[in-house]
Parts: C-alpha cells; sequence; structure tokens
C-alpha cells in the first residue's frame, strides 16, 4: 500500500483532483445553459425596444392609455420579445445539455428554476398590481430589478456570470427608478446590451468547448 | 511522510468511488440514477463501487417508496465525510512534497 502510493505519480493526483473538482461541480451546478442564447434574447430585445420607440414615438397625444392602439402593440412586442426568449434559451440548452450528455431536467435544473422563479413570479404579480393601481412609472423599472433578482438567485445552480448579470440588472433597476422618464433606455440596455454582453462571454467562456 | 500515508485512504484508490464521495460531500443526498448520469458508468459497475464504500460505512443507503416505486438514495456518513477530507488533505500535501 505504501508502495503503491509512492509509485503514484503527480499527474495522477492532479488527476484525481480534477476529478473531484469536476464532480463537485457538476453535481451542484447546471452547467449546460447556453451562451448563445442570452445574446439571441439581447437581440430580440434591442428590436422590441426599437420598435417601441417607433410605436410612441408615433404616438400623436400625450398619454398612452391601456385602451389605445399604441399601448396594445407596446403589450404585444413585450409578449413577442418574452417567448422568444424563453424558446430561444429552451432548444439552445436542451442541444447543449445533449450534446454534453447532461440531463435537462435534473434536481440540479429543477432546483434552477425553482430559485429562478420565485422573484420573477413575484414580480409579476407586483407588476400586474401595479398596473391595476394605475402606477405605471415604475413597470420598466420594476422588470430590471426583479428579473435581476431572479438572476442573482438562481446563480448559486449555475454559471457565476448569471450573478454579475442580475447585479447588473438590479443596478440599473435601481438607476431607472432614479431617473423617471427614461425607462425605455434603461430597459433596452438591461435586456438588450447586457444580455449580449453576459452571453458572449459565457459563449466564448463555456459553449465553443463543446 | 509516514503520517501523510496514514490519511491517504486504499478505499478511494478508484477514480469512480472518489467521484461517488465527491458528489455526496456537496448533495444532501443522490438517487442511484442521478449518480449514474453524473459518473457516466453501468449500473453494475456503480453498484460495485457503492457496496465497497457501504463496507466501510462511508456512505448510507436509503430504500423508500416514491408514488409506490422503489427508490434508492445515498447519503455520506459523518465517517464517510471525515475520512475523504483527510484523504483530500493527504492529496494535497503529497503534491506540495513532490
Amino acid at each position: 500500500m505504501l508502495f503503491k502510493v509512492l509509485s503514484m505519480n503527480k499527474k495522477e493526483h492532479l488527476e484525481n483532483l480534477a476529478t473531484i473538482k469536476e464532480i463537485m461541480g457538476r453535481s451542484t451546478q447546471f452547467l449546460s445553459l447556453s451562451g448563445l442564447s442570452g445574446i439571441l434574447a439581447g437581440i430580440y430585445a434591442l428590436l422590441g425596444s426599437f420598435l417601441v420607440y417607433r410605436l410612441i414615438e408615433n404616438h400623436n397625444s400625450e398619454y398612452i392609455t391601456l385602451e389605445s392602439y399604441t399601448f396594445k402593440m407596446i403589450l404585444l412586442t413585450a409578449s413577442v420579445v418574452l417567448l422568444l426568449s424563453v424558446f430561444t434559451a429552451l432548444l439552445l440548452t436542451f442541444r447543449k445539455a445533449k450534446k454534453s450528455n447532461e440531463s435537462i431536467w435534473n434536481p440540479v435544473s429543477k432546483r434552477l428554476l425553482f430559485n429562478f422563479l420565485i422573484p420573477l413570479v413575484t414580480g409579476g404579480i407586483f407588476i400586474f398590481l401595479l398596473i391595476s393601481n394605475r402606477i405605471y412609472g415604475l413597470i420598466g423599472p420594476v422588470t430590471l430589478i426583479f428579473y435581476g433578482l431572479s438572476c442573482v438567485n438562481a446563480s448559486k445552480y449555475t454559471h457565476k456570470d448569471i450573478l454579475f448579470l442580475g447585479l447588473s440588472q438590479i443596478t440599473l433597476g435601481l438607476l431607472s427608478t432614479a431617473f423617471p422618464g427614461n425607462s425605455l433606455y434603461f430597459w433596452a440596455f438591461g435586456f438588450g446590451v447586457l444580455h449580449i454582453f453576459y452571453g458572449s462571454i459565457m459563449y466564448f467562456k463555456y459553449d465553443r468547448q463543446h | 511522510m509516514k503520517n501523510i500515508l496514514k490519511n491517504i485512504n486504499k478505499v478511494f484508490d478508484h477514480r469512480i468511488r472518489l467521484a461517488i464521495m465527491s458528489a455526496l460531500m456537496v448533495n444532501d443526498f443522490l438517487e442511484f440514477k442521478r449518480l449514474k448520469e453524473l459518473l457516466g458508468v453501468t449500473d453494475g459497475n456503480l453498484a460495485s463501487h457503492i457496496k465497497a464504500l457501504e463496507k466501510e460505512n462511508f456512505i448510507i443507503t436509503e430504500k423508500q417508496f416514491v408514488n409506490k416505486k422503489p427508490n434508492t438514495r445515498y447519503k455520506i456518513s459523518s465517517a464517510g465525510r471525515k475520512a475523504f477530507k483527510n484523504h483530500l488533505h493527504a492529496l494535497e500535501q503529497l503534491l506540495n512534497q513532490e
């Protein structure tokens, strides 16, 4: 036994330590999250923001009411952006998981989703209540803040980049609250530029290895 | 040197056993299916290594019924946690010496 350990070389020990580290990471973190889907979500958000910008520009009265064509189109744009982003994320993550032999529905991905949804659903209900109380000015900042909290909460179960994405979104949401009237720009920066930025980082760091 | 080697555990002298212990160190419990998926090994292979670790009382097997289906899950014991920590520590020291 003594002899055997001595004869094991440094390389073997290092390989064992690498295995230990790798298994500990993979068994507690869902690592198939696709960076590319972040980039695409960012592009959808920028296109959507541009569309909303044009809609507001072409709106001919001072206020946008809930019944107006403009408001309905804004809502439609936002829904399409959201659905497309979720669909892309699921599709690309599913593909990446398949490539790296990770099952998409495992205890870690369940934990990830659950923790992501707590702040997100809270935010959704909060925005619904804001609308029913006719407080519209805060919708933009609130989406950023709650989405950021969702990312921070989920980041324990995936790549650490999601933590920084979340913290950036929260900061942006608070800034957007401090400078009212510019929510569209903050929103475009948060959901557009930040997604493209962090998506690219993740794409080059993790996606391309496979 | 002798002191270090005392903590190198022969039971862990296998990549799959190291992997099982590593996964159980950071998870409250893991099911057989999940362990198999994480390690990428066959049923028989995993079962035999689990058995070896069980024999040393390093892991605890819990059999229960979930939705009327038998379900086996594994936990690390406090003895297993201690032995694994010592083993890691010894590996580290060995590497530092070389």
